[in-house]
């Protein structure tokens, strides 16, 4: 095996090194980074484009190089060298992928801490089986039936409980279909997402929306003030809660800019959480295949200042007290929640055509 | 006489003008002989491959423009439900098992497959189940929710089709689980005597490892699908939240076949890749042990990996964790092979006017970049980003199409002469080469960007902003179509006009290229004599004093150096078999 001079190898190390670093950085794959959240996960892309970018020229470059290297010269019908293995070799190139892949997990590890992935939620995982340890004794004997039913606290229903205490989100929530409030497996909250950023759990956040999907639409609750919408406002540099459920099939919630995305699946409540810092009018994406319109459902999340926002609020709240004195009438728990939200339609942005989707349902 | 020379000889049936078949119709029977089975897997599957190719382009055809323009959202829908189903359980899965049902007996020196009439009855569960997924378009009522049939959405779709998915796939696994106990059986008990677990083929290496993977995940793939039969026709509520189901229980007994189903699908190419390297580069393989043990290593590591296809789906932080690591070290062991397969490369004489050679590079180079994106994948942070978007499409297309497909036309090119005792057209095989290359590349490349910046998959219509790459990504799919055009020409004519090959035309050492091609039926008069081991190349030269390796004398003579038996000797000694058995 023909060994380049140590020089060149050191000069194509340097080279190579340095084409990484640049291009790891100015990749220009990702949209604009419009969360606290999303400058985050960028550093790690990019530190994940530097290692790659490094190993996908060493690879093609070890290709191509052999391939006009070591091409067979016409006439020439030897057979190569016999070399069947060289151990340090074979050592080393199982060692820098192992110390890349760790590299990287630990650094996720970080973002993944950062951005709230660790809410306290999680740890409350199954408790059934924690209660029967703590009864002496008990562990052997125990049938099914013997445990004791647990005393934890049910966080999913707690949180459905929550959401639906604002009757805009009961209304389109299906309630009588799929039971919002389940024992699900594990008890806890069911889906624990992303959560609060560490330093602040266990304080609520500045802003909490309900979101339901449902084929094929977004609706957002603000439970503060009680209106609906079908896009998204939220005030810049302030934390917002998505509480988050869907009423048919399973639904994802997805802002590109925030780098976040969260699948809502009905009879669960799951929760994210992120802090918008950049003004902008956003795409909010369904990314779960939910159903042939499935492209269609797409939404705005609009990221502005403060006292926009809370305009926006006002103005949301006149019309919401307008349309409910007209709809008094009738008896919003009887309609079905295509035609309890045909009078919004035109303030939240369904088009026609998805509406009438609904009604075939 | 070279010990190579004294191996080919040895073996060569008496009858050598006998082939195991002599009509084109006798591909259509009943026939319980390894190698038909393994010709009527192959161009069965690659039937299948051109009607699952068409699907594709009718797809692409669609995302030409951001508006649903081509077909109705619903037809779109199945139009990609069935071309992932038909692509994974239709093509690669099966013609993985069609070259094992090839090669393997003859690679160990075995007359045929352990069970050979289980082994017919599994491929003919194929073609009917194969026919009845694509029937449901016929009926108007094909599937609709996607490979992965998620529930609530695959409850809610059409009963008829969703029935008939739910059943092709359980037919389909279930000749994948009686292939792969064949196969096992096969490997384990039908050596040819003295043939240890360390002197094998790669390529046997890799079919182990496969089908010990199918045997243990397929079954929890069944038992999912079974119980969403329930549910879609039973009214049981295993996974429909209305009556307290829980969808997110689907999701992990589906991905705990569906993410081993990846390693299902790139293993068996592994070890094609390991045959061909060193055949057409003339040296031995890099490191042996390492890439056989590697494959073994990736069989079990891609059993506890499987949700981190459900990092969205809300999983507990901690478990995000483990599967993120788990994920991560996967990528080690395949980092072995594709370093040892350039190891290999490095030095050699390659044969580069071979397309066999040729797409075994095309496979590491493009594989990598599956590879790497896998590894991004991998990091739970980022991956919340790109889930479900065209960033994983780009991967999983890489990885299946850049790594799968190019290892079954590496497999196909090497191994047509021992097939069909002719040889293909280089001329066209390159042209073959250099327009998937190209289509590949064109179509898969830019759908990493579509997917970062915000382009979710399995959508009709999409976001105007990005025209300009899925018209890019729409002519390199028209382009990967026309270039199976050369390909099927190639074989058809040269299969029957093409030049004759002879036994052994690549002068290649492992068994299966001792024997007549095509080979007669039960392949070998008698145990096949084993004088080389099976990548010894430029041993010749190691005689004349060029020193094989600093290493140890051991290691210099290769890992199969106790198979190289004198060669008035019939069979290894025996002291060669107590020491590897």
């Amino acid at each position: 095996m023909k060994i380049p001079s140590s020089i060149w190898t050191l000069l194509i190390g340097i080279l190579l090194t340095l084409v990484s670093l640049w291009y790891g950085q100015n990749h220009g794959l990702l949209p604009t980074a419009a969360s606290d959240e999303a400058l985050l996960v960028d550093g790690l892309f990019n530190t994940m484009m530097i290692a790659s970018t490094g190993i996908f020229l060493i690879v093609e470059g070890g290709l191509i190089y052999s391939a006009i290297k070591y091409r067979r010269r016409a006439g020439d019908d030897q057979d190569g060298p016999p070399v069947h293995g060289n151990v340090p070799l074979e050592i080393l190139w199982t060692a820098i992928p192992a110390i890349i892949v760790l590299g990287i997990s630990v650094y996720s590890f970080d973002v993944y801490n950062s951005i709230g992935g660790f809410s306290p939620h999680a740890v409350h995982e199954a408790p059934i089986a924690s209660q029967a340890m703590k009864m002496p004794g008990a562990a052997i004997a125990a049938t099914l039936t013997d445990t004791p039913p647990s005393t934890e606290p049910n966080l999913n229903q707690e949180k459905s409980d929550e959401a639906m205490q604002d009757p805009a989100t009961a209304a389109v929530r299906n309630v009588d279909q799929i039971p919002q409030k389940q024992n699900a497996p594990g008890v806890g909250s069911v889906a624990p997402t992303i959560g609060p950023v560490p330093g602040k759990e266990g304080q609520p956040p500045a802003l909490v929306v309900n979101v339901t999907g449902l084929q094929y639409a977004w609706l957002f609750t603000y439970p503060e003030t009680g209106i609906t919408t079908g896009e998204l406002h939220v005030p810049i540099g302030r934390e917002v809660q998505i509480n988050m459920t869907a009423n048919d099939v399973i639904h994802a919630f997805w802002v590109p800019e925030f780098r976040l995305k969260q699948d809502a699946i009905p009879g669960r409540q799951s929760e994210i959480r992120f802090t918008p810092n950049k003004e902008g009018s956003y795409a909010l994406i369904c990314a779960e295949l939910c159903g042939p319109y499935h492209g269609a459902m797409r939404s705005q999340v609009v990221v502005e200042k403060p006292e926009v926002f809370e305009a926006w609020m006002q103005e949301q709240q006149v019309a919401s007290n307008d349309t409910l004195n007209q709809a008094v009438a009738v008896n919003p728990a009887e309609l079905s929640p295509a035609e309890f939200l045909a009078p919004y339609t035109h303030d939240i942005g369904i088009q026609s055509e998805t509406l009438h989707q609904l009604h075939n349902k | 006489m070279t010990q190579a020379q004294v191996q080919e000889t040895a073996n060569i049936p008496a009858q050598a003008e006998e082939p195991g078949i002599r009509k084109w119709w006798e591909y259509f029977t009943f026939n319980t002989d390894h190698k038909v089975i393994g010709i009527q897997y192959l161009v069965s599957t690659f039937i299948f491959y051109c009607i699952g190719g068409a699907m594709a382009d009718l797809v692409r055809t669609e995302l030409r423009t951001p508006e649903v323009d081509f077909v109705t959202p619903e037809v779109y829908n199945s139009l990609f439900t069935l071309h992932a189903t038909i692509m994974i359980f239709l093509w690669i899965v099966p013609a993985g098992a069609g070259f094992t049902n090839y090669v393997l007996p003859l690679m160990i020196g075995a007359k045929d497959m352990a069970f050979p009439r289980l082994n017919a009855l599994a491929f003919w569960i194929v073609p009917p189940a194969g026919l009845m997924l694509i029937a449901s378009l016929a009926v108007g009522d094909a599937p609709d929710a996607g490979w992965t049939s998620y529930p609530p959405l695959s409850l809610v779709t059409g009963q008829v089709g969703e029935g008939i998915w739910i059943m092709s796939v359980l037919l389909l696994g279930t000749s994948s689980i009686l292939g792969a106990i064949n196969f096992l059986v096969t490997l384990l008990k039908m050596r040819t005597p003295g043939l240890g677990f360390n002197q094998l083929p790669l390529f046997c290496w890799a079919a182990f490892a496969t089908s010990a993977l199918v045997l243990v995940s397929t079954p929890v793939l069944a038992a999912g699908l079974i119980l969403l039969a329930f549910d879609l026709f039973a009214g049981t509520t295993f996974f429909n939240p209305t009556g307290g189901g829980d969808p997110v229980v689907y999701q992990h007994m589906f991905w705990f076949y569906s993410h081993p189903a990846v390693y299902i699908m790139i293993l068996p190419f592994f070890g094609v890749i390991s045959e061909v390297i060193p055949v057409h580069s003339r040296k031995p393989i890099f490191g042996y042990k390492a890439i056989a043990y590697s494959s073994l290593a990736i069989s079990f590591l891609g059993l506890i990996v499987w949700a981190h296809h459900m990092f969205t789906s809300g999983i507990p932080g901690w478990l995000r964790m483990f599967f993120m690591i788990t994920t991560m070290i996967i990528a080690v062991p395949t980092g072995i092979k594709i370093f040892s397969w350039m190891g290999t490369l490095w030095g050699g004489k390659l044969h580069l006017e071979r397309p066999a050679l040729l797409f075994a590079i095309g496979f590491v180079g493009t594989f990598v970049i599956g590879g790497i994106s896998g590894v991004m994948l991998a990091a739970v942070p980022f991956d919340i980003h790109v889930h479900d978007t065209y960033f994983v499409v780009a991967h999983l297309h890489y990885v299946l199409f850049g790594g799968s497909v190019l290892g079954i036309y590496a497999g196909f090119y090497h191994w047509f002469p021992k097939m069909t005792g002719r040889m293909l057209n280089n001329f066209w095989g390159q042209v073959h080469f250099v327009l998937t290359i190209v289509g590949l590349n064109m179509t898969f490349l830019p759908m990493h960007k579509l997917g970062m910046l915000g382009m979710n998959r399995r959508v009709a219509q999409y976001d105007p902003k990005f025209t300009l790459l899925n018209e890019i990504c729409t002519y390199g799919a028209y382009i990967l179509a026309v270039s199976t055009l050369p390909f099927i020409v190639n074989v058809i004519w040269s299969w029957m006009y093409g030049p004759k090959a002879g036994n052994n035309p690549w002068k290649a050492l492992t068994l299966e290229w001792m024997t007549t091609s095509p080979p007669a039926i039960e392949n070998f008069d008698k145990p096949p004599v084993l004088a080389t081991g099976p990548y010894d190349y430029g041993l010749e030269k190691a005689k004349e004093g060029v020193p094989l390796s600093d290493a140890d004398p051991a290691v210099s003579a290769g890992p199969n150096s106790v198979l190289r038996a004198e060669p008035d000797e019939p069979y290894p000694s025996i002291a060669a078999e107590k020491g590897e058995r």
